[in-house]
């Protein structure tokens, strides 16, 4: 709410000070909460403040981004300007041609060192699944978290400790969905990890990761909002779940919530923007995406929330929280010590299957 | 006009009452509809055209044929079910329609509406736009063959085949767990598949049954109001409105921190030693969730139409059966209760399609087993954006809710509803 005042009382006010009729509006569509906040902080204030001609409006509905971009796109009547959106999504998009394709190089800065930016972000993450509408601005993880107060001896350490019920018994939280289960389920049965996805794609393979996860069915709690797992832990519902990392940090570093995290086969995801096709000031909108995505900015954002900036020359920038004064590096999912086991999430493998597996997964649910 | 027979009633200015009369009827008629015009075009443009575009939406099928148009016309030659691969003609037909929709940025819509009917062929047509960019010239078919292993599938060359047409049946069939097989003829879904047909008896029974306990809690509610001091009665009434009136994320948030097994209600049981500790009751996230949580938000939605209908039962009917010798109980059932039949219908029949199509409620605290079709036809919109599946759901559910109020019009009768 306070956040909400203090938007809507810059936005009023750059609005009064700039005179309606000339100021530039941008519709940035995110996720709302700690996330949004951490690009109001990061990248929506510093611009606004340097280009006084901007008004930037704040649209929390990037949980449906897809589905409204297409809605719009297909309406012909785009009222959004950029949107971020997780990169699986901004396949589809560009893919179905809903959104602007981008040249990396003349649309986003080099790093301070001259490096450019297609060299400059993460190998592969300007182009998921072969796209080339995407701007990676984090790199998330999805991983698990447990009550540090649930089990007396041993922790949990391993993504075999999910499925293990004996020496860890409880409920656990999973989110509501093949992805990442799937892979999971496989990896504690044994599968070696860059080969999960060769296992699944047999008819075996899918039916091995459905017995694993048969027999931890009646202890998991299912999750669909990011807020969800945070809360069952905080609550005592559940002694593992599996959760957006920053989430998790909120919980833990902001408030001090008896829960640790467990990075072993985290799997990782990307966040960034597109850049929906026919809006209405494309200079406008490449201006202040070269400002929002260059070294600095990607750097700062780390500073109010835990996710890893997805350049290379951003890492080094990454400092302490900016209210906790922390330092965020050991948190970051990118961190060398965080990434001894990562799940590389298989967007095209996913695309092809994503239907069918949705489908048997509820079934499977429904049972 | 003399043989006009004299007894025609006339207006003062000599016109037949008759015309006269159907005159102002006309006019009269032409206000009320000149009145409700505005609501008419609301309605219109915000609901009818709205479900219309639904329904055409569980059918269309235009992606295929817009985006492959050469394909779609040249494969009709093919003998479908020969098992030989078509001719030049035909790869040649595709390979150019996917250098133009690969070039329009189109490709992708054909390979994932593709995808619905079988997996992989998302990638497939992803891999083989960007490969066909380079074919110019004869053989096609050996290059594309030579791009991807899948194009020597017949399946995948019988599946553009039979959705090459306007309008496809795929969707009605997912939606009732049934699929085209190879050979074009109607299967059963492979049984880890089958979900939808589970989901809509499921949804229509758990309404059923939160029909009949907001029935069953409501009904004593509304007769203490009706039949209370109107001091008291207010304000009982407004411990029925002020729920109403709280955000339905509120009340059912609420719910869970009752419900949860660290929660309120679970507390207290271990507490008092009903329940062991490590035994704690699962009330939330399945189906009593969702059956506790929409019953208490549906409530009011029967409370209120039983309420302004038993208000209106004069208290003289009760007193005028026990005079004649009626016991209290058989004067309620066979005097009260028929009376109030008009708000049971109203409120059941409220309750009842509220829940059908009730979507946060079972989102939040149904879990995995208190989930209703409607959770899915929210998936299918936002989530994996097939539309035409998630209207095809939607037709279905309007379509058994117009068969239910049918039914209830002939058991009830509609007429013998009020509202208050």
């Amino acid at each position: 709410m306070k956040q909400f005042l203090r938007a809507a009382v810059v936005s009023v006010g750059a609005a009064l000070l700039a005179g309606n009729s000339l100021a530039t509006e941008l519709t940035i569509v995110s996720w709302g909460g700690a996330y949004t906040a951490s690009q109001q902080k990061a990248y929506h204030d510093p611009y606004v403040a340097n280009n006084p001609g901007i008004r930037i409006i704040n649209d929390d509905s990037g949980a449906e981004g897809l589905a409204k971009i297409r809605a719009q796109v297909e309406a012909d009547n785009v009222t959004w300007d950029l949107v971020d959106m997780v990169a699986s999504d901004a396949i589809i998009a560009c893919d179905e041609g809903l959104v602007e394709e981008i040249d990396p190089d003349t649309w986003l800065a080099p790093a301070p060192d001259g490096t450019p930016a297609s060299q400059d972000f993460f190998a592969g993450t300007l182009n998921p699944g072969g796209t080339n509408c995407f701007i990676p601005s984090i790199v998330y993880s999805t991983t698990f978290g447990y009550r540090t107060d649930a089990f007396q001896d041993k922790q949990p350490a391993t993504i075999a400790d999910v499925f293990d019920l004996e020496t860890f018994p409880g409920k656990r939280a999973l989110q509501k969905r093949p992805i990442n289960n799937l892979e999971w389920a496989l990896i504690a049965d044994g599968v070696a990890g860059d080969k999960v996805y060769e296992v699944l794609s047999t008819p075996e393979g899918v039916a091995r990761a459905f017995a694993k996860l048969d027999t931890i069915k009646d202890h998991v709690i299912w999750w669909a909002e990011g807020a969800q797992p945070p809360q069952l832990l905080a609550d005592g519902e559940v002694v593992m779940a599996s959760a957006y990392n920053g989430r998790l940090f909120s919980a833990i570093a902001e408030k001090n919530q008896p829960i640790a995290m467990m990075w072993d086969w985290q799997a990782f995801d990307l966040d960034g923007w597109v850049v929906p096709k026919g809006v209405k000031d494309l200079g406008a909108v490449k201006a202040y995406l070269k400002f929002a995505t260059d070294t600095q900015r990607l750097a700062d954002q780390a500073k109010y929330i835990s996710y890893g900036p997805a350049r290379h020359s951003s890492g080094p920038l990454v400092g302490n929280h900016a209210e906790l004064g922390i330092d965020m590096k050991p948190h970051m999912p990118t961190n060398k010590n965080n990434v001894t086991s990562v799940l590389n999430f298989d967007y095209v493998w996913w695309a092809d299957h994503r239907a069918e597996l949705d489908e048997r997964f509820n079934a499977w649910l429904a049972k | 006009m003399t043989q006009v027979p004299s007894d025609v009633i006339r207006t003062a200015d000599g016109t037949p009452l008759r015309l006269s009369l159907q005159r102002t009827q006309f006019q009269s008629r032409l206000r009320a509809l000149m009145l409700v015009l505005p609501l008419l075009a609301f309605l219109t443009v915000t609901f009818i055209l709205p479900i219309l575009d639904m329904l055409y939406r569980s059918i269309d099928n235009r992606i295929v044929a817009s985006i492959l148009p050469q394909t779609t016309v040249t494969i009709q030659a093919w003998d479908a079910q020969g098992g030989e691969l078509p001719d030049e003609a035909v790869f040649e037909a595709l390979v150019r329609d996917m250098q133009a929709a690969f070039k329009d940025k189109t490709l992708g819509r054909v390979g994932r509406r593709l995808n619905y009917e079988k997996p992989g062929m998302s990638s497939l047509f992803r891999k083989s736009g960007r490969n066909t960019r380079k074919i110019t010239e004869a053989p096609f078919k050996e290059q594309l063959l030579a791009i991807d292993k899948r194009w020597h599938d017949v399946s995948v060359w019988r599946l553009i085949y039979r959705e090459s047409g306007a309008t496809t049946s795929s969707y009605f069939l997912a939606s009732s767990d049934l699929r085209l097989n190879d050979q074009g003829e109607i299967a059963r879904q492979p049984e880890p598949r089958r979900i939808y047909v589970t989901l809509f008896y499921r949804t229509l029974w758990m309404s059923l049954l939160i029909t009949a306990l907001c029935l069953l809690l409501g009904y004593p509610v509304s007769y203490l109001l009706a039949t209370l001091p109107l001091r008291t009665s207010n304000l009982l009434m407004i411990l029925v409105l002020l729920p109403f009136w709280t955000s339905l994320l509120v009340r059912t948030t609420s719910w869970i921190a009752l419900l949860q097994t660290q929660g309120v209600l679970n507390d207290l049981l271990v507490f008092i030693g009903l329940v062991p500790e490590d035994a704690r009751l699962q009330m939330i996230y399945n189906k009593t969730g969702t059956l506790v949580a929409m019953t208490h938000i549906l409530l009011p939605f029967m409370i209120l139409p039983l309420y302004s209908v038993m208000k209106t039962i004069p208290a003289s009917y009760m007193q005028a059966a026990r005079s004649l010798g009626a016991s209290p109980f058989t004067a309620f059932i066979r005097v009260y209760v028929p009376n109030t039949v008009p708000g049971i219908g109203a409120g059941c029949i409220l309750v009842f399609i509220l829940s059908i199509g009730y979507y946060i409620t079972p989102a939040l605290v149904g879990g995995r087993t208190g989930t209703f079709i409607s959770n899915f036809i929210a998936v299918h919109i936002s989530e994996s954006l097939n539309w035409g599946l998630a209207a095809a759901l939607g037709a279905i559910l309007l379509a058994v809710v117009l068969v239910l109020y049918l039914l209830y019009d002939k058991i009830v009768g509609v007429s013998n509803m009020r509202l208050g």
